[in-house]
Parts: C-alpha cells; structure tokens; sequence
C-alpha cells in the first residue's frame, strides 16, 4: 500500500464513480476499465459509467483481516454481478451477515475504506448494501 | 528438446522454524538434493518463491542462494507466480535443461512465512490477487476462495462435511510423513466444530502458516551420471493462466488455467487422466480440490466431491491425492509447495513412500497453483515401474 496520493488518485473515477470503459470495437463493457479488451483485444475505448445495481453472487464474512483492516473485522465482503455484465468485489454495508443470500438485489454506496499509510490518508471508495424494500 | 529427469531430492520438514532463516532453509534443501543425486556441480539454479521481500526484507534471491550454496558464478533467478511459484521454478529448470542450454539444474522451492505477523502474512498473500481491486478492497485470499466455496455449495446442492473427507485423507497421510507439518489423523467431529475463518471455509478447510524448502536436481536424460536406478523422467512440464481476478473470470466455478495445463500435459506426456496413478493438487483450500479435480478431467463437473465421499482419493483408491499430506497437511509454505510436490511424487515413483505408498505407481501428476488458479503448472513424473 503507498503512502502516495497518486495511486489512489488514479483510481478515482473507478472508486467514487464506478466508471470502467466499453470497447469500441466490440461493445464488451468493462469494469475495472481496460487497456486492451478481454473480448477481442481492440485497444480503443470510451468510458462507461455503471449504474451500481446488481445481484449477489456470492459472500463471506472475514474473520482474519489483511493489514490495514484489522478494525473493521469482522465484516462482509461479496461478488456482485453488476446488470450490465461485469462483477466487482467489494465490501458489503448496511446489513447484517445473517441477513445475506444469494440473488439479492445490490447496490452500490461510497464509503470510507480505510486510513492508509503513516499519515492516515483517507481511502474511499465503493461498497455495496442491499436495495431497501 | 532434449529429455529431462530428475536424479535428486531433498527436502527440509515444513514447520515454524524460528530458529532458520530462508536462505539457511533453502541452502539446506539444496545441500540434501546435491547429495541425494551425488553432483556437487550444477549449471544452473532456480528459485521459486513468493513473498521473500515482503515478509523477510530480502528480494535477489538467484545470486543469494548460489553464493551461499559456495556456487557464485553460476546462472540463478528468482522464479514468482504467487503459490505457484515452485512449480514455476520445475518448470523454468525444466526449460533450461530441455532447451540444450544446461546440462544440469537445481530447482528449490523456499518460503519464510514466521518472520511478521498475521496480518503482515495475509496481506502479502493478497497479492496473489488484484492489488488495485479485491486486495485494497480489504478482500483477503481466504475470502476468495470462500466466495467460490460458497457459490459451489449453492449451485451443487452441497454441504460443509461434503468438503471433510479432503481433509480427513490429507491428515491421515501426514500422520506417516516425518516432513509434514500436522502428523496426527483428524476426525470428522474435528472438522465440524472447527472455527470459521471466512465462512464457509473454517480453520479445516485451510493450509497452515509456515516454513520450509524443497529441491531437485534436474538433468538430462542420456546424463543421469550413475543416477538411472533411481532417476524419475520428466514426462510432461506445462503452465497455463487465466484471469487474475476472480471477478473477471468468465466462469468464476471453472479453473480454466488448470484445464489448459492439465490438456497440455497429457498430449505432451502422450496419457491420458485414466493413467495417472497419483495426483499431488494444490489444496492449499478444501474446494481447491474438487475443483482441480474437476478441470484437470478426472470428476465431471460439479462432481469433484464425489470421489473423496467415495473413499477413492485414499492411498489405494482410484486417484489417491495429497499423499504425503498435501498442502493441506504436510503445509503450504507458498514458493515452495510446488516443489515439495514433486518431491513426493518422485518419493512415490521410486517406491520410497513407505506407508504412505501407492501400489506399482507408473505416472504421477503434480499441479501447483497461483492466485486462485490464475497460474496453473501441471508436471506429470514417469517412473520405472
């Protein structure tokens, strides 16, 4: 992890805005954005910016939390199928572990990550919490 | 292509070893493998590891481990893809020996893991995943795989104890290998009550934090020097990837990169899964298992449990695995599982596995994973019988 703005500065638009990009070439839409597209490797693009609903894929509650996150263990991160075809992986909020299944409706929320680094520069970014009825 | 074998092995006990440090682990593997084929030259040395910087301060690790093997001059290169480092690194000694450019190799397989805590450790091996989106998303590489698990459980209508008997079989192996970190049988009451560390996966499901090297001398074939009654043919070498992050892959239920690599192997080996007398695969996690099982053609999908409920993934079942323990049981110090595998299979191959051996086995088949099978090395070993 750096203690660098720039790295997280690059991903802002991804973070803040979950914007990946879709192949000019041939319409396969991606996020994280790309270089070259997975499909059929075109290299010219546009950004594409996400509407944030999608389903629960898949879940778990860490126990264990990798350096940088101990504070918040434990807690839910999940895989969400996003309705325009790419998953992404985030961490889960606003609702209990228990509360989890498969299929439910997901949306996607900005939220403090973390604090990084010696000087505790903030990290935000995008987690997702169930669509309220 | 010139042909390729392995003349020698060696291997350190896979434990917390707070009294050595990762070169004195590797140097001390290398040393026993030296012996073990009677060369005190070689002409080239691979390393293959994964975290050496990261959780030992230390990167360079080619011309470290050469100077002190008292080798200094001789080609060496660090080899890295995740946990699949140490079959990466068979594999590149594989290459310099098969290409003609050296006529003998040492590979070793090192990992130092007890040198920083836990969570140092677990956000070491989140880089065996997307650094920039699941890693600092706080995604841990258990929680990967738990998501997988959990997915697998839903789609296949299965249940937690379906995942036991990988476990169970693994333990029960170690229990007769002095190298192995857990050398006592687990029950199935163990495996249920233990604790969850990223639900579904508990404590049972998962390989240990730990320490060890493992080494092989390759050489060629037609230059076994004196080494022919118990040298060990390298039938096949093969590596394949697939998507780093889990949320790109097409099929996040499939390991492409072992079904490329397993394909590979046996038209490079000229068999096919029905030959294969052993598989030592990647458990570094209980689903890792029927999954590998699965891509690499030996279970139809979603059917991989089936053959450890079965009882035909024990010794002197159909496709005995983890035969010495596993990742699972005889431990997972990352970089060097790869190698630690082959040294079993090769152990197997020449009938030296004592209780742990596989009756008249001929071809044995060793996979070693990095990132959630992003890297897939598919070995598979001849022996004479």
């Amino acid at each position: 992890m750096a203690d660098n703005l720039a790295p997280h500065w690059r991903l802002r638009e991804q973070r803040y805005q979950l914007v990946g990009n879709v192949c000019l070439k041939c319409g396969a839409k991606h996020f994280p954005p790309r270089q070259v597209c997975a499909e059929c490797r075109g290299t010219e693009f546009e950004p594409f910016q996400f509407s944030g609903k999608g389903e629960l894929y898949s879940f778990t509650t860490l126990r264990q939390a990798p350096a940088g996150f101990e504070e918040f263990a434990p807690y839910a991160v999940g895989m969400i199928k996003l309705d325009e075809g790419p998953m992404v992986e985030a961490m889960l909020t606003d609702v209990d572990a228990d509360e989890l299944e498969i299929g439910m409706r997901m949306e996607m929320v900005t939220r403090k990550i973390r604090a990084d680094g010696e000087r505790g520069l903030l990290i935000y970014g995008y987690k997702f919490r169930p669509i309220g009825d | 292509m010139r042909d390729v074998s392995i003349i020698g092995v060696g291997q350190t006990p896979v434990r917390e070893h707070w009294d050595k440090s990762l070169r004195q682990l590797a140097v001390e593997a290398l040393l026993m493998a030296l012996q073990d084929a009677h060369v005190e030259e070689v002409d080239a040395i691979y390393v293959g590891n994964m975290l050496s910087g990261e959780l030992t301060g230390q990167e360079h690790l080619g011309a470290l481990i050469a100077d002190q093997l008292g080798m200094s001059g001789v080609a060496a290169l660090k080899v890295e893809a995740a946990c699949g480092a140490g079959g990466s690194a068979v594999h590149a000694g594989y290459l310099g020996i098969a290409s003609g450019q050296y006529r003998r190799v040492a590979v070793v397989g090192v990992e130092k893991m007890t040198d920083l805590w836990n969570g140092s450790v677990t956000a070491g091996l989140a880089m065996a995943a997307d650094g920039e989106y699941e890693a600092q998303n706080g995604i841990s590489f258990v929680g990967l795989n738990a998501m997988v698990m959990r997915r697998y459980m839903y789609e296949y209508d299965l249940v937690e104890e379906d995942f036991a008997p990988f476990a169970l079989n693994a333990h029960a192996n170690a229990a007769h290998n002095p190298n192995a970190m857990f050398r006592k049988p687990v029950t199935l009451e163990q495996f249920t009550k233990a604790k969850k560390v990223a639900d579904p996966i508990s404590l049972f499901d998962s390989s240990p934090i730990c320490d060890g090297a493992a080494a092989l001398i390759l050489s060629r074939s037609e230059n076994l020097n004196g080494n022919a009654a118990r040298a060990v043919t390298v039938a096949a070498s093969t590596l394949a990837t697939d998507s780093l992050a889990l949320h790109d892959r097409k099929d996040p239920l499939w390991l492409r990169a072992v079904e490329l690599s397993s394909i590979k192997a046996y038209a490079q080996a000229g068999v096919t899964p029905q030959d294969i007398d052993l598989f030592e695969l990647h458990d570094a996690f209980s689903i890792v298992a029927p999954m590998s099982l699965e891509a690499a053609g030996f279970a139809r999908r979603g059917t991989g449990t089936y053959l450890a409920r079965d009882g035909e993934i024990s010794i002197h079942g159909k496709l005995p695995i983890s035969t010495m323990g596993g990742l699972k049981a005889r431990g997972h110090p990352i970089g060097a599982s790869g190698v630690y595998q082959v040294v079993e299979a090769v152990q197997q191959l020449r009938g030296e596995a004592g209780k742990n051996q596989v009756p008249n086995a001929r071809f044995a088949m060793t996979q070693s994973l990095g990132g959630v099978a992003a890297t897939a090395v598919t070995h598979i070993l001849r022996g004479k019988n």
